[in-house]
């Protein structure tokens, strides 16, 4: 019996908090035009989202090119495809790892500051001033943060997946031998911009939407105190991680169920 | 405190040439600014009619009523404090009277407003013209002395630069602080910080301002200042002042008005000479901190003996599963 009760007060509580994201992203939706009006806004977060998420995302994406490069060349080379590295590289990149760790490392470096700061904010009661002095945070505060992370995302994916692809062509060509050339055309005549990369970019547009307004929801729905907000941080990198994963799967199944 | 005085009759007369000059630029701003002005006109004239009303007034927070019917009256132009122990709600009062927060009973209005029927737009409008001081100061803690004080005027007006910067140095002036303007919010102690964001309350010139527990964890120097700068800043400019405290001795040394609340309800209300004479146990165990009264100083408990040699439970579980009482409006109250 105990435990239906808790079974029916957690799922509640877990709706209503659906409810209140779901009139959040509303509300920040809404205050985007406004961001729009002061470029200045934007610029100074998408440096704080984008810019600083860079380091980690170029070597994250050096090492997991690397990496498939080493993986790629071990499997091929044993039916003598090593020829076909470079697609295999730039495929995995492309289509999954590229958005998904991309996104996970963006959740843990920028998703995870994004709570920290707008749950600090709320916990010395800046948002609260802001509100009394008639300035809607929402439009201030938590828009010009959503559309940094929607607009970086797909940028640091992009970025993920290229320096990928350069990572696994110095393993592959520069380390194992593959022949450079083969691993350039190869890549070049087997990937189809429409399918692979623009999926690709969809995916990562996506999981930059979810990502953010997790993160901003987290942050403005903490609890005002030390623990909260460190509860919501934890939530946010968590939360992030499933959603980012249960919906690349559903992307993926979506975008290349076909063949 | 003739110092301060002289550097906001200064402040005073510059502003209204600020306005006249305004006058040229945008006359729909000057126009209200104006408007603003005859409404301070009145409160030097002392009018007997009250800025604030709250009107019968309930509140809880989950099974506990934080006010129970109460009525308090705001007069213009004057200080009326609130005084009353840790959690009887000051706080959430203020925060009703600006309007974030929803009574569950009674109104109140401002300016002759109901604070809690008007539409978004209207009471932001009305916002602006309340300035509040958070016990934190809730300064804005990316941007400097200066930007933080001159981020209302940037969002609500569009006053060219020079004058945003002649504006916002009359009004670090007035608080004492024109030589901090290019310092963070972290590099300040807790009373320049209260400070700062008094110039901030004052920058779009309010007609009122609540100041919540403006004396708490303040060093006696600053403590002093404090207490001149809400002394004259009502005075000079003519606002409406609401304090929230626990401070007895600063509280009642320039206060007009005092309403003394506990468990919900007012239990005394006056001047502070009327207050300090109180017949009323629970006031006069307030007003002079004693120990144990009315309030009494150990938390509700069974017999202390019957406590000691009848121990209930030698041995708890070390992990019992615990589950936070199913309590909606607390869980309402957290997200508030």
């Amino acid at each position: 019996m105990e435990f239906f009760r808790y079974l029916g007060a957690s799922t509640r509580e877990s709706f209503t908090k659906l409810g209140r994201s779901s009139y959040f992203l509303i509300e920040t939706l809404s205050g985007i035009s406004s961001v729009l009006m002061r470029p200045r806004l934007l610029l100074k977060q998408m440096h704080s989202v984008g810019v600083l998420s860079f380091l980690i995302i170029t070597i994250s994406g050096l090492f997991v090119g690397m990496v498939l490069g080493l993986q790629g060349f071990y499997i091929l080379s044993r039916f003598g495809a090593e020829e076909t590295l470079g697609v295999m590289v730039a495929a995995s990149l492309v289509r999954e790892l590229g958005p998904v760790v991309a996104a996970l490392l963006f959740a843990g470096r920028a998703g995870s500051a994004l709570t920290a700061e707008i749950g600090l904010m709320k916990a010395t009661e800046q948002l609260s001033g802001m509100e009394m002095m008639a300035i809607d945070p929402i439009k201030r505060i938590i828009s010009p943060r959503f559309l940094a992370g929607f607009l970086s995302m797909p940028l640091l994916a992009a970025l993920f997946s290229a320096v990928g692809i350069i990572g696994g062509q110095m393993v592959g060509s520069g380390l194992l031998g593959v022949d450079d050339g083969a691993y350039w055309s190869q890549m070049n005549a087997n990937l189809d911009f429409q399918k692979d990369i623009i999926n690709g970019v969809i995916k990562s547009i996506v999981f930059g939407f979810v990502t953010s307004w997790i993160a901003l929801f987290e942050g403005y729905d903490a609890i005002p105190t030390a623990e909260g907000v460190s509860r919501a941080t934890t939530r946010t990198v968590v939360n992030s991680a499933f959603s980012i994963l249960g919906l690349d799967f559903i992307l993926t199944a979506l975008m290349f169920g076909e063949n | 405190m003739s110092s301060v005085d002289n550097a906001l009759v200064v402040q005073r007369f510059k502003l209204v040439i600020a306005y006249v000059r305004l006058n040229r630029i945008k006359p729909a701003f000057t126009t209200s600014l104006f408007s603003n002005q005859k409404n301070r006109m009145d409160n030097f004239n002392h009018s007997q009619d009250s800025l604030v009303s709250v009107h019968n007034l309930t509140f809880s927070r989950g099974e506990r009523k934080i006010f129970d019917d109460i009525s308090l009256e705001f007069e213009r132009g004057k200080i009326t404090a609130i005084m009353g122990p840790s959690g009887t709600g000051k706080t959430t009062l203020l925060k009703i009277i600006g309007g974030q927060l929803f009574p569950e009973k009674g109104s109140v209005t401002v300016n002759g407003r109901d604070v809690h029927h008007l539409k978004r737009d209207e009471l932001y409008t009305l916002r602006k013209r309340m300035g509040m001081l958070f016990q934190s100061g809730a300064l804005l803690t990316d941007m400097n002395v200066f930007d933080n004080v001159a981020y209302p005027v940037r969002e609500h007006t569009h006053l060219p630069e020079s004058m945003v910067r002649s504006l916002v140095l009359m009004k670090l002036e007035a608080v004492g602080l024109r030589g901090a303007r290019d310092l963070m919010p972290n590099e300040l102690s807790g009373g320049m910080a209260r400070r700062v964001a008094l110039a901030r309350a004052i920058a779009l010139d309010p007609m009122m301002i609540m100041y919540d527990e403006p004396f708490t964890g303040q060093d006696p120097i600053s403590m002093g200042a404090l207490v001149l700068l809400i002394k004259s800043l009502n005075v000079t400019l003519g606002l409406t002042s609401i304090i929230v405290s626990h401070d007895v001795h600063e509280t009642l040394a320039i206060a007009d008005y005092i309403y003394v609340l506990s468990e919900g309800k007012v239990i005394g209300s006056g001047s502070p000479e009327e207050i300090k004479q109180s017949s009323s146990e629970w006031v006069q165990q307030f007003m002079n901190g004693a120990a144990d009264g009315p309030v009494h100083f150990h938390y509700p408990a069974k017999e202390y003996m019957d406590d000691l040699l009848h121990s209930e439970k030698a041995f708890k579980p070390l992990f019992t599963r615990q589950r936070p009482p199913n309590d909606r409006k607390a869980k309402r109250r957290r997200y508030s």
